[in-house]
């Protein structure tokens, strides 16, 4: 099959019906998508493809072929994302934590400022068991707010959307 | 890699002929598209078939648009397309609020309509919109096209008047007058497989579909005809025991659907007031 593969393009030989998510480990060598649940629940393993979120393990590879996707290791290391997520301490085991980040990518580089409920809607198919999401949230917001260059959001305005 | 892909072939169709001419030639095909429950059953360990039909090539039928007076809804229009599209938002807001509900954004990315209707489940979650809504499913055989209403779609559990060699290309939706009403009880806000699903549409005529409460999504006639009649809502509670007849199962008890499915119809009918 050939897919480009963040950003470069790539010709593999793979079964139609293998999940993505394993193409992505097993023949491209990507550990950094993760199988959660493997049933579509847990959206460890989100990919972009075509730009938005979907999760590999449910997805035939033949149907990336001719698609751009992208993986956790797409991004620099040093997106806005990613730091904001070291900051604000958004990940502690780390399983669900690339998942996250690409599923939360559109809306930090999107230029509307999301709301908290904006957030909330595009992770609802990430679960985290650690973090309780407040800190997630939070970096996706202060990621958005550093991607525009606008003041970081202060803890206040985020406690006062989680009472409303 | 748990998915044992080796003894699987997949096809995969440009054109709605081509993926017709496949389903009659090669029998136990089984066509896919958004893979959100034909890969959960695969990883589990069942086989829905060793022959897959890959129909996600079909672009045309991803369109929503409309035709005369009716919504038509490709097949292949996944959730977040349903939330997106004008002509849905602006004639059948409750499918909006169903397809919102439908998993994750990343399952609204994948998964179909024609996907939630072929699999058949008690539960899906459009299923009650297009019962209120009194649609039609456009079936495509290699013969030609036929209609069926969407209330005698299904003849059983996971069981459908769809011939092995027929594929759903649309779904029609007539005008709907009324307000329309839609509401999903699973265990989590998101995520969750409903335990119990509801629409109601509360106009000229009052209409009313739950799923999750029998072994398909249904219509509730004796409900209906009692707050049709003018009779109340605690006379049409006593008629809708009478024609649910929910399941225990891994995602909840007989006794809970019953009680949410009466809160549901009477929240419903002060709601809609």
């Amino acid at each position: 099959m050939k897919f480009t593969l963040n950003g470069t393009p790539r010709e593999l030989e793979a079964h139609p019906l293998k999940r993505l998510l394993d193409v992505l480990r097993e023949d491209c060598g990507l550990t950094g998508t993760k199988e959660g649940c493997g049933e579509g629940e847990c959206g460890a393993c989100t990919v972009l493809v075509d730009g938005e979120p979907v999760v590999s393990c449910l997805m035939p590879c033949a149907q990336a072929e001719g698609c751009d996707v992208t993986t956790i290791e797409g991004l620099s290391g040093d997106h806005a994302l990613q730091r904001a997520m070291m900051r604000e301490v958004g990940a502690q085991c780390g399983i669900c934590t690339p998942g996250v980040i690409l599923a939360a990518r559109g809306l930090v580089e999107g230029a509307r400022k999301p709301t908290l409920e904006r957030v909330r809607e595009a992770l609802a198919g990430n679960l985290c068991r650690c973090t309780g999401y407040e800190a997630i949230h939070r970096a996706v917001l202060s990621a958005h707010a550093e991607v525009h260059e606008n003041a970081t959001p202060s803890a206040t305005v985020v406690a006062n959307e989680n009472n409303a | 890699m748990r998915t044992a892909t080796a003894p699987f072939t997949l096809r995969r169709a440009r054109t709605l002929d081509a993926a017709l001419k496949i389903l009659r030639e090669e029998p136990g095909t089984v066509p896919i598209a958004g893979c959100t429950d034909v890969y959960v059953a695969l990883e589990f360990g069942g086989t829905p078939g060793t022959r897959y039909l890959d129909l996600t090539r079909l672009s045309a039928l991803k369109r929503i648009t409309t035709s005369g007076e009716k919504l038509v809804i490709g097949a292949l229009a996944t959730y977040t397309e349903l939330q997106k599209s004008r002509f849905v938002r602006a004639r059948l807001p409750m499918l909006v609020e169903a397809a919102r509900l439908v998993g994750g954004v990343q399952i609204q990315n994948m998964g179909t309509v024609g996907g939630n209707l072929a699999n058949g489940s008690p539960a899906g979650d459009t299923l009650p919109v297009f019962a209120v809504a009194d649609a039609q499913v456009v079936l495509a055989g290699l013969d030609g096209e036929r209609r069926v209403p969407f209330n005698a779609f299904y003849t059983g559990y996971r069981a459908s008047v769809r011939r092995p060699d027929e594929l759903i290309v649309a779904v029609e939706v007539p005008p709907l007058i009324g307000k329309q009403w839609f509401r999903k009880v699973g265990t989590r806000a998101a995520q969750a497989i409903s335990k119990v699903v509801f629409a109601g549409v509360r106009g000229l005529e009052t209409r009313l579909a739950l799923g999750s409460v029998a072994p398909t999504v249904v219509r509730l006639p004796a409900t209906e005809k009692v707050l049709n009649g003018g009779g109340g809502i605690e006379d049409a509670l006593s008629a809708l025991a009478g024609e649910i007849t929910p399941i225990d199962d891994l995602r909840s008890t007989a006794e809970y659907r019953r009680t949410v499915a009466a809160s549901l119809v009477r929240q419903f009918w002060s709601e809609t007031a």
